[in-house]
């Protein structure tokens, strides 16, 4: 068995990694290639930096010491999905697209609905500062992926917490894949 | 002067004992080791390859082609760095870095022995697969951003090959994670060292368990391996034969290089996911049968061995070179080179007997630290040579191949062993 398993406080001894500094810097790349994903006329340059993004965002999940999390969302979005939209986009002719008009007539209701989503969530911290902890639960991080394992799908004969809902999404998404299989299949 | 020593007579890996000097120490142990190990890859390659065709391969820079590799990489240094004027100039600046980077950065999860790691995660292998699941982004940029056809066409068939393959290579690996779990706890791990741990609590290296699942989902990961790392008969995206050079026809000097030493480095990266995983990682073979301070010992002469055996092939090369005195230098260089060899050999015989004959002192600990990353290295290098015997060995897919291949072979066989491995586990226990 792993040692680290077994003795949860291993990193006591070691300066914390989630530091303030590191918090902003991670935060302030997924803003910044954020709004580069939204202004960049190319494309490609607005997919690479949508992977500069999720990947800002699995470094918030490694300081939130959710490590499988973050492993799945390089796994999951930056190798794998993102290598799919490149795919697609470099197929597209550049020099045509880059003289279209970039927004189109309805970018005034999505600055709304922004300003709407983004209100929503300040009012969601401001009114339920009550509900919510105070400060971060210490998880042991040695032993993350086999809580959520547990949580996903239960442990020692007894159902998970969550184990409905992942087998209902997990359904979901195979009836997807099945519905995308058939439309671009005339024939099976 | 605290922090160098504290870490002495731990069991840890640096990184997980809290000690950043000795994981920074280790990095860079593991940075030049793996420089040094492209290098003589690169001769191995092109002696190997060579004589397969039966052709000397380099013979002219120092003896026997030796010292080839060095001339190669200064004159890549040397050479003009070239971005073509229709370039993407950004990404075609950073597409080699993106691959470079991925390689590299799964370095710090491989456990060259149970505390010879830079550090261990709690998500181990599926941080490996992440990272170098992002090594194709540097293919894909590279391909786009030349803006050129056959980079472009090489990028293209890349990306679908990788996106293909790691989907059986995944199902492999889940297959041989879920054996992790075959203890009295039930609870398996994703982390590195856990699964050789396992392994070696089991009893067993995971390629034997349940004889023949983990034999194919092996063989499934050592496929798939191949068509990750591009390298012949997979290597689709640089068919020179039908792309000049494919996603890099259009890089030069420094760059070029920087994306064959990722290639490399990735090859390495990937047998040793396949060495942890299935070839029971440091462990030195027959560690239940063949146990007991005896063969302790016989086996901890292998590193000796190697070498002076490595030491004497060198003599008899330095005896046999021609006799003028035109190759006067050649000789003695080959000599110094043999010495050289032959010190290392009397140097790790000295520790394995010292620290055979007294276990409490420092040689044994040295001893130890030897032989685990000496049986990893060795599994590895196997893995490198068939790398090399499979590129002399086989013709190139043809595309439409490569695909079936992947979906309607390997995909559904790997399927088939995850859900037996699964039957199988839960009727056992």
């Amino acid at each position: 068995m792993n040692p680290l398993l077994m003795n949860p406080a291993v990193n006591a001894g070691s300066a914390p990694v989630a530091t303030p500094f590191f918090f902003y810097f991670l935060a302030g790349a997924a803003v910044v290639s954020g709004l580069f994903v939204i202004t960049r006329r190319n494309a490609v340059h607005s997919a690479l930096a949508l992977i500069v993004t999720l990947l800002s965002v699995a470094g918030l999940y490694l300081m939130l010491y959710a490590p499988f999390v973050a492993g799945v969302q390089i796994i999951a979005y930056a190798g794998g999905i993102m290598v799919l939209f490149l795919f697609v986009i470099m197929l597209v002719d550049i020099e045509r697209v880059s003289k279209e008009r970039q927004y189109n007539r309805v970018w005034p209701v999505g600055l709304l609905a922004a300003c709407a989503l983004l209100a929503l969530f300040v009012s969601a911290i401001v009114k339920g500062r009550s509900l919510l902890p105070d400060r971060m639960v210490q998880l042991p991080e040695s032993s993350n992926t086999q809580q959520i394992a547990a949580a996903l799908y239960g442990e020692a004969g007894r159902v998970g917490q969550y184990t409905f809902a992942f087998e209902i999404a997990s359904l979901l998404l195979l009836v997807a894949i099945l519905g995308a299989v058939i439309m671009t299949k005339k024939k099976i | 002067m605290n922090i160098l020593t504290s870490y002495f007579g731990s069991n840890l890996p640096p990184g997980n004992a809290g000690n950043q000097l000795w994981a920074l120490i280790y990095v860079f142990i593991i940075f030049a080791g793996v420089a040094v190990a492209v290098l003589c890859m690169n001769w191995i390659e092109r002696k190997a390859l060579a004589h397969f065709q039966i052709r000397l391969g380099p013979m002219r820079v120092g003896p026997h082609g030796l010292l080839q590799p060095f001339a190669d990489a200064l004159k890549l240094m040397l050479k003009e760095d070239i971005i073509p004027a229709e370039a993407d100039a950004t990404v075609f600046w950073v597409a080699p870095v993106i691959g470079l980077l991925a390689a590299f950065t799964v370095y710090i999860v491989i456990p060259f022995g149970p505390s010879q790691a830079v550090t261990d995660m709690n998500i181990g292998i599926l941080f490996m697969l992440g990272v170098s699941s992002l090594g194709v982004l540097g293919i894909v940029t590279a391909g786009w951003a030349s803006n050129s056809h056959y980079p472009l066409i090489g990028a293209l068939r890349s990306s679908a090959q990788m996106v293909s393959y790691e989907v059986a290579m995944g199902m492999a690996i889940i297959s041989a994670i879920m054996m992790t779990s075959m203890n009295a706890g039930g609870i398996g791990t994703l982390s590195m060292i856990g699964i050789v741990q396992a392994q070696q609590q089991q009893g067993i290296w995971f390629i034997f368990k349940f004889f023949p699942l983990g034999f194919i989902a092996f063989a499934i990961f050592a496929i798939a391996m191949v068509a990750e790392t591009n390298r012949a008969p997979f290597d689709l995206p640089e068919a020179e034969s039908e792309l000049t050079a494919g996603f890099h026809t259009e890089y030069s000097g420094l760059r070029w290089s920087l994306f064959m030493l990722g290639e490399y480095a990735a090859m390495i990266a990937v047998s040793s996911i396949a060495v942890t995983l299935w070839l029971g990682g440091w462990m030195r073979p027959f560690p239940n049968l063949l146990n007991g301070p005896a063969w302790e010992f016989i086996f901890s002469l292998f590193p000796a061995l190697t070498f002076g055996g490595l030491a004497l092939i060198t003599f008899i090369g330095t005896a046999r070179m021609p006799s003028q005195s035109f190759f006067r230098i050649q000789r003695m260089g080959l000599g110094i080179f043999a010495v050289l060899l032959g010190f290392i050999a009397l140097l790790l015989l000295l520790i394995a007997v010292v620290g055979h004959s007294n276990d409490a002192s420092i040689a044994a600990r040295f001893r130890e630290g030897i032989d685990y990353v000496y049986w990893f290295i060795f599994k590895v290098a196997i893995f490198m040579y068939l790398f090399i015997w499979y590129r002399a060995t086989w013709p190139r897919y043809r595309f439409d191949q490569l695909m079936s291949v992947g979906w309607k072979v390997m995909l559904p066989i790997s399927l088939g062993v995850l859900i037996l491995t699964a039957i199988v586990g839960v009727l056992i226990k």
